[in-house]
């Protein structure tokens, strides 16, 4: 991990609607405050709304941890989804497109992973899930990730 | 953590008629249960009320992620078939660039860049600038 530094500055409940837009609220605050650009933190929010939603719908509620990050000049920002729900039971399928359960598009996990620089699941069945993305403010060059 | 506080639901959104014209005015954020009830607000009226087309105007939305994509686009599907039809205006771009990478391009959507020129993609005032047609 290139991560020389780090401060957790929330950690936010999700167990309901407003709840998530509390968590689009919170997360467009602190990527401006990060100084990421326009399109950056809309993608960013995008990317939260999708997986605090997941962690609401499938993993019945749980939080998430936003967490600054430094790397010399370099500022990020980490999110943890966390759900102590019944977990994700084949990875593979939750990561592709369209592929859902809870009605909607499915396009959350494969969707979101596009709109962040890392996202990466950890998931045990019967105990929960941890989603967790990282986004760079500076325009680093990094690979595409996979259609 | 915080107990989440006991919150009323959000008002409603308003869904203005301009003669058989709907105006719907999307800002700030939207709550989940909201955008269902507009979906179900804008159904009613469409089947009840002589409505020819529905305008919602998301130029004051920062954010739509693929929940609120869906909604939209039942509501187009929904309002074709009961005979009308939708004109998305306003998205900002930020929004579009984002939906393009979630992988949502919304074919079935018609999108103008404004409130006017929906009204004259659909009838309701003189002449404006052509309407771009959503899709691949």
């Amino acid at each position: 991990m290139r991560v020389s530094h780090h401060t957790v500055r929330a950690c936010l409940p999700i167990g309901s609607d407003s709840d998530l837009a509390w968590v689009r609220q919170h997360v467009r605050r602190v990527a401006a405050e990060s100084g990421f650009g326009l399109v950056q933190q809309t993608k960013l929010v995008t990317a939260a709304s999708e997986l605090a939603r997941n962690t609401l719908i499938h993993g019945g509620g749980g939080h998430v941890e936003v967490t600054a990050l430094e790397d010399g000049s370099a500022h990020g920002l980490r999110l943890s989804f966390v759900d102590t729900g019944p977990g994700i039971r084949d990875l593979d399928q939750a990561m592709t497109d369209g592929y859902t359960t809870g009605g909607g598009l499915g396009l959350g996990l494969s969707g979101a992973r596009r709109l962040v620089h890392d996202l990466t699941v950890d998931t045990r069945p019967g105990q929960g899930t941890t989603v967790t993305i990282v986004v760079w403010a500076t325009d680093m060059p990094r690979p595409r990730a996979e259609p | 953590m915080n107990p989440p506080l006991a919150e009323p639901p959000p008002p409603p959104v308003p869904v203005l008629a301009l003669g058989d014209v709907l105006l719907v005015t999307l800002q700030g954020d939207l709550h989940d249960s909201a955008a269902e009830r507009l979906q179900h607000d804008i159904a009613e009226r469409v089947a009840r009320e002589p409505v020819a087309g529905v305008v919602i105007d998301i130029s004051g939305v920062e954010v739509v992620d693929s929940f609120l994509a869906r909604v939209l686009a039942e509501i187009a599907s929904t309002a074709r078939l009961l005979a009308a039809r939708t004109v998305l205006a306003g998205m900002r771009p930020a929004v579009a660039v984002t939906l393009v990478e979630l992988g949502l391009t919304l074919p079935e959507l018609t999108t103008v860049l404004d409130v006017g020129q929906a009204l004259a993609l659909l009838g309701r005032t003189p002449s404006g600038p052509r309407a771009r047609q959503g899709g691949a």
